[in-house]
């Protein structure tokens, strides 16, 4: 008798894009907010990014059920760090953090797929993309979840910006401003939502610059 | 003096997880298991869901002048290019290296954890680690989870009291001493041009460039190479690295393209 195969598994698909973009003092994260499995939809409204610390904000696609565990894991370990430090958590901080948080289920991973933004103690802007299991890499944008292969060729032809491996170094930061960076991001979705059929409905736009944090929602096709 | 025999305990506990509050680095990280009836299977699938980056070229020999480590920086899932900035080249402490080639958290993690080790023993022994001892722990480490899917295949390049030490190691708990390695699925093309072109007496620059060259080349036929090919040198005093080269424009740099000479030009005919 052939060996039997579960038929069930404790993983799911939630679908949805995010993409981040760092500037030189500001940093911008967006997520669309349809929530589907299979071809259902879930709903038109569920929010992607959630705000980690003062300066650092993550969104996450795939199986939101773990992204929801991970945010909670995140949250608490930050709040243990201002009881034992009496500061914010500053963003590579938490980015290492979370590479360690997603490796310490390597047998049993968070289905995540996590692009971290914030600003760096400078105020420069920065952000950080993941693999599922917590490898991580500092990257002046990126983008993740199931329409990341039709955004990633689009954000390389606009911002394809010097690898930070070149010698002599050369700024990865995009030369962009906030407004045209933004601009970038809604258009990178409309896009992204003619040809995915998980990206759409609305999308969160959340910008971090020195005035602080403030966030924005603009209308994407519903079909 | 305690003996310091942090490095002999097993790296995977049989029970306990380490308190949040509490020290979480003398104990080694505890890992949660799924509960199924087939652990194998799930592993299995887990794995292509995760999809590990594989695809690389990463080589490392010694020479006269010490150690020269060179790698490329494509990471592949797939046939999709998900980075061309990876850094493949750890640092491990200010003169050890490690190089990256597999799974990429497997490989970023434990080399950190290798760092972390390699601190702690200087702390207790009031010296630095050999190349041997470190290698030794990771080699430790990755055969207490063979079987459960790492994918680590490192090379560990380092100066210490006994002069300049390379080390091969990996996920299967394999580990090598050698003069000469490269790890990847560009090894091949790597191994080609580095064989051919090794001399225990080259200088500095020498080594570097026939390090550069061998990954172009593996860059040049292997699919799952690309990006940036960095060179780094391990002397006495630590290591440097030396250059980071885009091997595209690497390519026109060996291979400048020369105007061809027109024998016959076609001249525009007026619209009949």
């Amino acid at each position: 008798m052939a060996k039997q195969h579960a038929n069930w598994s404790p993983y799911d698909n939630n679908g949805g894009s995010c993409v981040a973009i760092a500037g030189a003092d500001y940093c911008v994260i967006a997520a669309d907010t349809r929530l589907s499995t299979g071809y259902n939809i879930l709903t038109r409204d569920y929010s992607k990014i959630c705000k980690l610390a003062d300066k650092c904000v993550m969104a996450s696609s795939g199986f939101q059920a773990d992204v929801k565990a991970l945010q909670k894991h995140l949250g608490a370990r930050h709040l243990i760090y201002q009881h034992q430090h009496n500061k914010q958590m500053s963003c590579p901080a938490m980015a290492q953090l979370l590479s360690n948080t997603l490796y310490y289920k390597r047998f049993f991973p968070y289905y995540s797929f996590n692009v971290l933004g914030g600003l760096d103690n400078e105020g420069k802007g920065c952000v950080f993309t993941y693999d599922a299991v917590g490898s991580y890499e500092k990257v002046g944008y990126s983008s993740q979840g199931s329409g990341s292969t039709l955004i990633m060729p689009f954000l390389d032809n606009q911002l394809k910006s010097p690898s930070p491996l070149l010698l002599p170094a050369q700024d990865a930061v995009t030369p962009l401003a906030e407004d045209e960076a933004v601009d970038l991001v809604k258009t990178v979705f409309a896009s992204a939502s003619e040809r995915d059929i998980y990206t759409g409905d609305k999308l969160e736009i959340v910008v971090i610059n020195a005035a602080g944090l403030r966030r924005e929602y603009i209308d994407l096709r519903k079909d | 003096m305690k003996f310091d025999t942090s490095g002999l305990e097993s790296a995977a506990p049989a029970f306990g997880a380490p308190s949040l509050l509490g020290d979480e680095f003398s104990a080694a990280p505890s890992f949660p298991v799924p509960n199924t009836t087939d652990f194998d299977g799930f592993q299995k699938e887990a794995i292509q869901m995760v999809k590990p980056a594989k695809g690389t070229t990463t080589l490392a020999f010694i020479f006269q002048g010490g150690v020269m480590v060179a790698a490329d920086s494509r990471a592949s899932m797939g046939g999709y290019i998900s980075s061309q900035s990876v850094k493949k080249i750890i640092e491990i402490n200010p003169y050890m290296l490690g190089t990256m080639a597999g799974g990429a958290a497997d490989c970023q993690f434990w080399h950190r954890n290798l760092g972390i080790k390699c601190r702690l023993h200087e702390l207790a022994n009031k010296r630095r680690i050999s190349v041997t001892g470190a290698s030794k722990l990771l080699a430790n480490i990755l055969y207490s989870y063979r079987g459960m899917g790492l994918s680590v295949g490192t090379m560990i390049a380092g100066w210490d009291e006994t002069g300049p030490g390379l080390y091969y190691v990996d996920s299967e708990g394999g580990r090598l001493k050698g003069m000469r390695f490269s790890v990847g699925s560009g090894s091949p093309y790597a191994y080609g041009v580095l064989d051919n072109g090794y001399r225990y007496d080259m200088s500095v620059k020498e080594a570097a460039e026939l390090a550069r060259r061998a990954i172009y080349h593996a860059t040049f036929r292997d699919g799952a190479s690309g990006g940036v090919a960095s060179v780094y040198h391990v002397g006495p005093e630590g290591w440097t690295k030396l250059s980071g080269d885009d091997v595209g424009e690497l390519h026109y740099h060996y291979y400048p393209v020369t105007p061809s000479t027109v024998e016959q030009e076609m001249a525009e005919v007026a619209g009949a």
